[in-house]
Parts: C-alpha cells; sequence; structure tokens
C-alpha cells in the first residue's frame, strides 16, 4: 500500500507544503538571517555581524526591562489562574445543582478575542478609577494588576475545565478507600486527588505559562504599554521596535530570535516533562 | 448523619460562591451591553447606573458606531476568512498528514518535525518578514489571508491528525486498495470519514484562533482596506482619534462578541471537548 501511495507525494501535500513555505519557512529562514542584518525593507539588507543582538540588550531598547515586567507578570498569573481553577474544579465536581450552568457561564471568557477584551477591561478599569481621578494608564501599578486581573478573568474557565476533567477521572474507589481508612476531607484532597491529577497540573501550568509569556493582543488593547513603556511585555517590545521607529528592524529581529530561543526553551522544557511522566505511568 | 449535614450546609455555601463567582465572570458584558445604551456624554460620568429617561440613548451607538467603522463589512470577512481557512486547513493538513504517517521516508520524517517545530515559533519571530512576503506575492487579501493561515496553522492540525492517524488500523485502507481503490478515494471514502472527531476538534481551534486573531490580518491586511477584519475594526476605532466616541465604542464591542456568544452556546459541547482535546494533545 506504501508504495501506491508513495507516488501520490504532490497531491496529497503540495497545497499545504506551498503555504506552509509561504507562511512559516521562507519567513523563518529570512528571519534568522535578518536578526545579523541592518535594513529597512528586506530588499536592502546588508550583514553586520552581532551588532543587532548587543544594541537589543542596551538599557535604552527597553528589551530588558520589558522582560522582567513580562517574567513577573508571568508568575503572577501563573499562580492565581491555576490556584482559582483548581478550586473552582473542585467546587464544580461535588455535585452542586447548576453545576453544568456554572461551567458553562466560566469558560465563556476564553472564547473572546483579546483586543475586545483589553478594550472592555480598559473601560471598566477606568471607570472605577475615575472616581479617584486617575487613569489606568497613570500608574505601571494599575497596569499590572489590570493585565492580571484580565487573564485570570479569561483563563481560569479554560484551566477548570482540564481540571475538571482530571478529577472526574479520579477513581471513586480510590477516594472510599481513603475514607473508610478515616482520612478527612484535606488529607483525601493532598493525598489522593492531587497526586492523581498531576498531569492535568503540568498540562495547565506550561498552557498558562506559555499564554502569558507571550501575551500581546491583551497587552496592547489595556494600556498599550503605557505609562512610558513601564507595562510594555516582551511582544509588544518587538513589535514596537519593528513599527515603531525606523532603523531598528535589525535590532527588532535579533529580539525576536532571543524571544523565540526563550519561548522554545520554555516548551523543551515541557515537553521533556510530559515524557517523562507517561513512562512512570 | 452530622457528616452529612454539614457537607449539604457546606454545599449551600459554595453554591452561593459560584453564584458570586458567576456575577463576577458576567459583569465585565453586562457592563458594555449596559453603557452601549446611554448617551456618550452620560457613560463617562455615570458608568455604573442603568441608563433613566435622561441618559437613555436608544440605538443611536450602535447607529453611529456602525456608519463609523463599517463593522457590518468586518463582520463579513470575519466570516469569510476563517469559514475557508477553516475548510482549507482540514482538507489540506489532514491529506497532507495522512501521507507523511502512512509513507515512511526521511522526507516524510523530516516534514514532520518541520511542522511540529513550527507550532513553538511565535508570531513575532515570522511577522515582519511574512508581511513583506506576502505583499511580493499579492497575499494581501482575503484569500491570501487565507493561504497564510493554512501555512501558519498546519503544524498544529498535523501535529493533530498525525496522532490519530497512527491509530487507524491499516487493515482497512489496504482492503479498499486491494478493491481497487486509488490512494485518494481511498482517502476521501474511507480514513476521512474516521478522522471526523479529531476534524471536528481541529476546526474548533483553529476556527477560534483566526476569528479572535489580530496581528496576522492588522499587519497584512492593514487599516486602509476594505478587507478589515473585527478585531482590526476594534483597534482602529480606539486607537484613531483622540476624543473618542465612547457609545460607539461599547456598542461595536457588543456586536463584535455576540457572533462568538452563539457560536459557543449552539456548539458548546463540542467546543469545550475539542478545547480539552487540544490542550492535552498539543
Amino acid at each position: 500500500m506504501e508504495k501506491s501511495l508513495k507516488k501520490y507525494f504532490l497531491v496529497f501535500t503540495l497545497p499545504t507544503l506551498i503555504a506552509f513555505a509561504f507562511a512559516f519557512i521562507i519567513p523563518f529562514a529570512q528571519g534568522v538571517y535578518l536578526s545579523f542584518c541592518e535594513f529597512t525593507t528586506v530588499k536592502n539588507a546588508h550583514f553586520v555581524g552581532l551588532q543587532n543582538y548587543i544594541k537589543a540588550f542596551e538599557s535604552g531598547q527597553g528589551f530588558l526591562s520589558a522582560a522582567g515586567f513580562t517574567f513577573l507578570f508571568t508568575i503572577v498569573s501563573v499562580c492565581t489562574i491555576n490556584l482559582f481553577a483548581f478550586c473552582i474544579a473542585l467546587l464544580l465536581t461535588r455535585k452542586i445543582k447548576g453545576t453544568n450552568l456554572f461551567r458553562t457561564v466560566f469558560f465563556m471568557p476564553n472564547l473572546i478575542g483579546g483586543i475586545v477584551l483589553g478594550y472592555t477591561w480598559q473601560q471598566m478599569i477606568n471607570a472605577i478609577l475615575y472616581r479617584y481621578e486617575t487613569t489606568i494608564v497613570a500608574n505601571a501599578k494599575y497596569g499590572f494588576w489590570g493585565l492580571v486581573i484580565l487573564m485570570n478573568w479569561q483563563m481560569i474557565g479554560y484551566m477548570m475545565i482540564i481540571y475538571i476533567a482530571g478529577l472526574q477521572n479520579v477513581p471513586t474507589d480510590l477516594i472510599e478507600a481513603a475514607k473508610i481508612d478515616g482520612a478527612t476531607g484535606w488529607q483525601t484532597l493532598i493525598k489522593v486527588k492531587l497526586p492523581m491529577v498531576m498531569s492535568s497540573v503540568t498540562i495547565c501550568m506550561f498552557l498558562t505559562l506559555s499564554n502569558s509569556f507571550k501575551l500581546f493582543d491583551q497587552n496592547k488593547a489595556l494600556t498599550n504599554g503605557a505609562p512610558m513603556n513601564k507595562t510594555q511585555m516582551l511582544a509588544l517590545n518587538i513589535y514596537d521596535t519593528f513599527y515603531g521607529k525606523t532603523g531598528y528592524e535589525g535590532v527588532g529581529q535579533a529580539k525576536a530570535v532571543v524571544f523565540f530561543i526563550l519561548v522554545a526553551a520554555i516548551a523543551l522544557v515541557q515537553l521533556s516533562l510530559t515524557r517523562s511522566k507517561e513512562v512512570e505511568q | 448523619m452530622t457528616k452529612t449535614k454539614t457537607s449539604r450546609t457546606l454545599n449551600k455555601v459554595f453554591f452561593l460562591i459560584l453564584c458570586a463567582l458567576t456575577v463576577v465572570v458576567l459583569y465585565p458584558l453586562f457592563f458594555i451591553v449596559n453603557n452601549s445604551f446611554k448617551g456618550k456624554f452620560f457613560i463617562s460620568k455615570d458608568p455604573f447606573s442603568l441608563p433613566n429617561g435622561e441618559t437613555f440613548s436608544g440605538i443611536t451607538n450602535y447607529v453611529n458606531g456602525l456608519i463609523k467603522t463599517g463593522l457590518l463589512s468586518a463582520i463579513g470577512w470575519s466570516f469569510f476568512i476563517t469559514i475557508v481557512s477553516v475548510l482549507m486547513l482540514i482538507l489540506f493538513t489532514s491529506m497532507t498528514a495522512y501521507y507523511i504517517t502512512r509513507v515512511k521516508s526521511r522526507l516524510t520524517s523530516g516534514l514532520y518535525y518541520m511542522f511540529a517545530f513550527s507550532t513553538i515559533v511565535p508570531f513575532q519571530m515570522v511577522m515582519f518578514t511574512m508581511s513583506s512576503l506576502a505583499d511580493t506575492f499579492h497575499l494581501k487579501n482575503p484569500l491570501g489571508m487565507c493561504v497564510l493561515y493554512l501555512g501558519f496553522g498546519a503544524g498544529l492540525c498535523i501535529f493533530m491528525f498525525s496522532g490519530f492517524i497512527k491509530s487507524v488500523p491499516l487493515e482497512i485502507e489496504e482492503a479498499a486498495m486491494i478493491d481497487g481503490c486509488t490512494p485518494l478515494r481511498t482517502f476521501f471514502g474511507v480514513v476521512f470519514p474516521i478522522l471526523k472527531p479529531t476534524a471536528i476538534t481541529v476546526a474548533i481551534l483553529e476556527a477560534m484562533w483566526i476569528w479572535n486573531d489580530f496581528l496576522l490580518p492588522y499587519l497584512v491586511i492593514g487599516i486602509s482596506t476594505q478587507y478589515k477584519t473585527i478585531p482590526v475594526v476594534v483597534q482602529m476605532l480606539v486607537g484613531s482619534n483622540g476624543n473618542k466616541d465612547m457609545g460607539a465604542l461599547m456598542a461595536m464591542l457588543v456586536l463584535s462578541i455576540i457572533p462568538i456568544v452563539i457560536f459557543y452556546l449552539t456548539c458548546q459541547k463540542h467546543i469545550i471537548e475539542g478545547v480539552v482535546a487540544g490542550a492535552v494533545k498539543g
């Protein structure tokens, strides 16, 4: 069978490969090359070596402060989202009436796009801050916590769904056995349920981690980096370097390569963690 | 007996907590709906009250917003780009996934790793070069957008399809081939119907991404053409003018959320299952 199928290579793969070349392979290769060049358009590039990478880390470029903001935001939002989502998932697996309705409502924000959400929350936060005669762009703290609240609002429902699926897969006889042995609710949770849903915890941790780390739309809509780029995350910093000022396209591309390496490192850690878990089970 | 009693009161407390959370989750949506019916000068003064005789403005905000932004045509283009891209993704990537899973060679495994690799590359890495390439090859139109979505979304789709195809027994396909089916007929007559559950998952994940995607249409199609999508229009409405029309903004936010809420309420079960499956496999 393989032999007769083999001749059909182009029939089965050509459309995908053409699109893949346009949208990924060529832009990616060009991107890596251009990060070592000075250019304003793809055609007028000339090689400058590592100069862009050195410039990218200069303090005036804001890349390092954006990295600081991104790391802090990621840590806070990963912790809060997963904690809240897990607690809500526990509540929704207790057979309380209306569970399905609650689940439906809590998941809904996840479907709304980042730009629309960002402006919705900007309007609401500003409406509150207006009473104190200030706005979200006045202080970087407002922007930070606004973004944390927004991401919690959007992602808790999503993570909750995954935790619920994990909790429902815990065998009931294990929980019954723990009860007969006299375990309290807390002990059952820590000693029985939590170890059984560790794979869900890993999935949720990495989903929130990579989503927060790569965040762009919400950041752009909510504060757009204001005040003075203090609430600018890495993706927005790269965008502003490309399109904010001419002559810095090469630096922007170098930053994008660094950003890619960071994101890939997170993905590889995740892959090795999930692989090693699979072997254990 | 005392234990069930305490757990029953506990459940009542939890029920109240969940109700409170429901209010918190729904409030931002209520906030924009509420304000979209108020006159634009009243919104910043008193954003939390319900509209009354003086502040109620009927559908003025909606009319003004639609005239100013052309959101209706953006909704149309968003639908077009999302549906065509998702159909192309399902059709072409399932074929590709089938080929590279069933034919074992260095080329196919190399392609598989390339596709898997593309899923971890952030968009910022390719945004500048991709949009200039799109410019050179005249892809700055809705159909061109679909081609780009096919290419950039292919990685995740192929990853999920080939994961499923691996578990499909070869015997069925071999039987079809022995009966004289060409590989194409075998694929569409025998394999593709089996892929349906995965196709639904893939369709939902990709549709959610493409519908909400902002940066790709913003960079490729831009703000000066007639092909703007919903997120681009919303960004333009807020970003362009200094003294913005708050009423129109609220109304347009409401209108851009409505299609997705309808979609969610009609195929909720598929969406939740699809998202879980996507998260666990991806």
